[in-house]
């Protein structure tokens, strides 16, 4: 296996993007991407796009073939693969791209990730995002995609004390973070009392524990490590991928307040880089809803299992904390265009560990773990990706 | 549910009007909705599964009151979701019904019943299932 | 008449909805003097079905209780007839569902009954003809409903919900039916079209001509054909639209107010409509001993009256009736909601 590295990423901005389609979006996002890297669309060998539920969201399938022709790659008839796993789309077609380069298949592959929101209302939107749980037995009885968050926290609050402030500390933050990121769909930051007293959509989660309805799109391009100083003298390495499946429904699986498939996943990751999870630097994980940042916290190691309400109250993930987490405004603050996240995800490691992060810079960043999760938890991706010494 | 496809939910109705499982024959481990073959066993308990009817007993594991329901649940939102964890090993997702929303407990013990789970809007078909109500 | 071969009830269930709203909650919605509604009419109270809650829910769970009192394997159920004014659907029955969800598909004869609020009972005769005839094993007969009535309108103070089973057969029979006949008419005192969401009905019309007519005629006839008077009798249970008919009624029959008040639950849940005299009955089997005598005489619009005698067995008492719920129980186990609640579950806002 090769090593492969990320030499270059494009995002849209992140919002409530009305004059913008999902063919735009993802042009802009790909094109983005494709300068900062510096290659030309001739040495491109594939193409490899997630997204969630274009079929429902914008009527659209064969999105693999729409996005080369909007790239305008057609003509060249290369190969566009399109990747779904849920919320965790994203993150997977980063992962299938990788695997395609380390095999020695492909040289240099774009990966993107899109999603249009918007062009359904609110109520459709929700039904199809349900669609990543279990239809037959979760959402067909009346469980919903924020309902089967809320039994997690209740649990979690059950056995490890975890409290609603504890939850709601984790949305301040990252609308604290988000604050600070052009690409963000909020951009200011949030009081804790706000979310406290948001409108419940299921208990104990509020309004503020939620994250939004977003459209938007991310780019990054993949290339073979031994190609890399032809483009750019700050490649960020790809140096662990993990991916691991667990039960659709939520009462399927053994625990209720561990994603055992963020577990599997990162180990693997962690393997395969050759480290712990105290080495890593920056993370972003998969925060769909307060409750997952604290139980992603706790399943990638960083905290004992049950200390992840601590960690937040004790401000371990803080932009200047001992890991910081979701520098972006994670899925809360920066938004969740689902096919797009587990992308924008590895773009924001990529800026870190370039130094590139602005404001939101955590100093000397070296290692990067992005984990981006499925539905409500029966699949996760996990990547580790290492800035090269200059 | 605007298209819903009438035959994949008519070939549940054992599950849900009878909680109809099965159990492997080799491991004796219970199934709901039932299973071809035991995950653990797998090719070994292949014919070997025994369909079961489970008795509707359980106790409540987790649960949330859905403020924000889909809308063929609005009218009665705010409505009680939980996981629960049947007599005979299975957990199973339903709403609880005949109890207040501030009395549901995790720990609570429950028993099935029958009731009208949702509709295909005015015309289309209507589906019955199980909820879940507090025994003493 | 089945003198050497017994045919009767084997075993019974019922089922009430939990929530409850007050005449006096609807009165004050609508403007009126509460306490006139609730001496004029003689109802305090009536069930509600819950939005989850219908005529095949409700069916089922009678139809489970009266399984839960007896030994009886739900194969050897050969036929279920349900009787409603509110059935879920107009075309597709409420018995399959019922069968379904008690284990006695797929040998089954199935059909749904509807004569307002005699279909249930109509349903009793059927079944114990097939009994009879030996086309059936055991046949179910349940009335049950969960009527609407148009908001602001005199019935919304009875339409309420409920419903009860009877297993019919000729083996460890409960209560043997010995007779049973109809008085039949084609009186339009009150009507629901094809299509419309509530009832019309004549008014005054309703009494004389409709309700006190039929019943009193039926009653009389079986009374003549058996032999019997009215203080044979344990109990008397009548069609209960309100709260003064069938009190009225069992006088002008030579019956006592003593007789009817086991029966009578429309004060607690109102008018449950083809639930109302087989949830009678089911309350007067609650406590009923070996020996006791029955009459129950029902009645539904259109107009037609069944009338049963009933003797009940000793094997009563070998039955646990605990096993289920027992009417009076049903009726204690309640919530009171208040209108706008009611409103919402009775479906009364909601326009396409």
């Amino acid at each position: 296996m090769r090593e492969v590295a990320v030499i270059g990423v494009g995002l849209t901005e992140f919002g409530e993007l009305w004059d913008k389609s999902f063919r735009q979006l993802i042009a802009e996002a790909g094109s983005k991407a494709i300068f900062d890297s510096g290659i030309g669309a001739r040495e491109i060998d594939a193409l490899y796009v997630g997204s969630m539920s274009a079929g429902r969201f914008i009527g659209q399938e064969h999105v693999g073939a729409l996005v080369a022709d909007q790239a305008g790659f057609s003509h060249m008839h290369i190969p566009a693969i399109r990747v779904e796993s849920a919320c965790a789309s994203g993150g997977l077609a980063f992962r299938q791209g990788y695997l395609s380069v380390a095999s020695g298949i492909n040289d240099i592959v774009v990966v993107g990730g899109i999603e249009k929101m918007t062009d359904v209302t609110g109520n459709a939107a929700s039904d199809i995002l349900a669609t990543s749980m279990d239809q037959e037995w979760e959402t067909f009885f009346g469980a919903t995609y924020a309902g089967i968050y809320a039994m997690i926290a209740n649990r979690h609050m059950h056995e490890y004390g975890t409290t609603r402030e504890q939850l709601a500390q984790v949305a301040v933050k990252n609308h604290a973070n988000g604050a600070l990121n052009p690409y963000a769909q909020f951009k200011r930051p949030i009081e804790l009392k706000s979310v406290l007293n948001a409108p419940m959509v299921a208990s104990p989660l509020g309004m503020f524990d939620c994250s939004p309805l977003s459209d938007g799109a991310a780019a990054v391009v993949l290339c073979s490590m031994d190609k890399v100083k032809k483009y750019t003298d700050k490649p960020v390495k790809i140096i662990g991928s993990g991916q691991a499946s667990d039960m659709l429904p939520l009462h399927g699986r053994d625990s209720l307040c561990t994603f055992e498939a963020t577990v599997y996943a990162a180990k693997a990751a962690y393997k395969q880089a050759g480290i712990q999870p105290k080495d890593v630097d920056v993370a972003e994980v998969h925060d769909c809803f307060t409750i997952a940042e604290i139980l992603a916290v706790e399943d990638l190691g960083f905290v004992k299992k049950g200390d992840g309400g601590k960690a937040i109250e004790n401000k371990i993930t803080t932009l200047d904390g001992q890991i910081p987490v979701n520098t972006s405004g994670g899925l809360k603050a920066k938004g969740h265009p689902v096919g797009a996240t587990g992308v924008a995800q590895i773009a924001e490691i990529v800026f870190q560990l370039r130094n590139g992060a602005d404001k939101r810079q955590v100093k000397d960043a070296r290692i990067g773990l992005a984990h981006n999760i499925g539905g409500g938890g029966a699949s996760c991706v996990v990547h580790i990706l290492e800035a090269m010494k200059k | 549910m605007t298209d819903a496809a009438v035959p994949r939910f008519w070939r549940e109705i054992p599950q849900r009007y009878n909680l109809i499982a099965n159990q492997c024959g080799v491991c004796k481990k219970v199934y709901f909705p039932p299973r071809e073959s035991c995950p653990y066993c797998r090719r070994k308990s292949m014919d070997k599964m025994k369909t079961i009817k489970l008795s509707g007993k359980g106790e409540v594991v987790t649960y949330t009151i859905i403020y924000d329901a889909p809308e063929q649940f609005e009218g009665q939102s705010p409505y009680p979701i939980a996981i629960i964890k049947l007599d005979e090993g299975p957990k199973i997702t339903a709403q609880i019904v005949d109890c207040d929303n501030k009395d549901v407990k995790i720990g609570m013990k429950v028993q099935s019943t029958f009731r009208k789970i949702q509709e295909d809007g005015s015309v289309g078909a209507i589906y019955y299932g199980y909820k879940f109500k507090s025994v003493k | 008449m089945a003198k050497n071969n017994v045919i009767g009830i084997v075993s019974y269930g019922a089922h009430v909805p939990r929530y409850r709203i007050k005449s006096s909650d609807i009165a004050r919605a609508w403007g009126k003097d509460p306490d006139t509604i609730i001496n004029g009419l003689g109802i305090n109270e009536k069930s509600v079905p819950s939005i989850d809650q219908d005529v095949a829910t409700i069916s089922v769970e009678a139809a489970r209780a009266a399984l839960a009192r007896c030994d009886i394997d739900p194969q050897d159920i050969d036929a279920i007839y349900v009787g409603s004014e509110s059935h879920p659907y107009a075309v597709k029955p409420t018995g399959t569902i019922v069968g379904e969800a008690i284990g006695a598909t797929p040998d089954l004869k199935v059909a749904d009954y509807e004569f307002a609020c005699k279909a249930g009972t109509a349903a009793i005769q059927s079944c114990m003809a097939l009994v009879k005839a030996d086309m059936a094993k055991y046949g179910m007969a349940i009335g049950s409903d969960t009527s609407q009535a148009a908001p602001g309108d005199a019935l919304e103070y009875a339409a309420s919900a409920g419903g009860a089973a009877f297993i019919i057969g000729n083996k460890n029979v409960i209560a043997s039916i010995n007779y049973t006949c109809s008085f039949t008419t084609d009186t339009p005192d009150f009507w629901r079209r094809e299509g419309r969401k509530y009832p019309s009905h004549g008014g005054r019309f309703t009494g004389e001509p409709a309700y006190f007519k039929h019943i009193v005629s039926c009653t009389k006839n079986l009374m003549n054909h058996v032999g019997t008077k009215p203080e044979d009798y344990n109990y008397a249970i009548f069609h209960q639209p309100n709260g003064k008919f069938p009190v009225r009624v069992a006088k002008m029959l030579g019956f006592s107010p003593e007789q009817v008040k086991q029966g009578l639950l429309c004060p607690f849940i109102g008018n449950t409509y083809s639930g109302a005299s087989m949830l009678g009955l089911a309350s007067v089997l609650d406590i009923a001993k070996p020996g006791d005598r029955i009459m129950v005489t029902s009645y539904g619009s259109g107009a037609g009256s069944d009338s049963f005698d009933i003797t009940v067995t000793e094997k009563i008492d070998k039955m646990n009736r605990e096993k289920a719920p027992l009417v009076s129980q049903l009726i204690q186990d309640k919530e009171y909601i208040d209108y706008a609640t009611y409103a919402k579950f009775r479906d009364l806002l909601y326009w396409e």
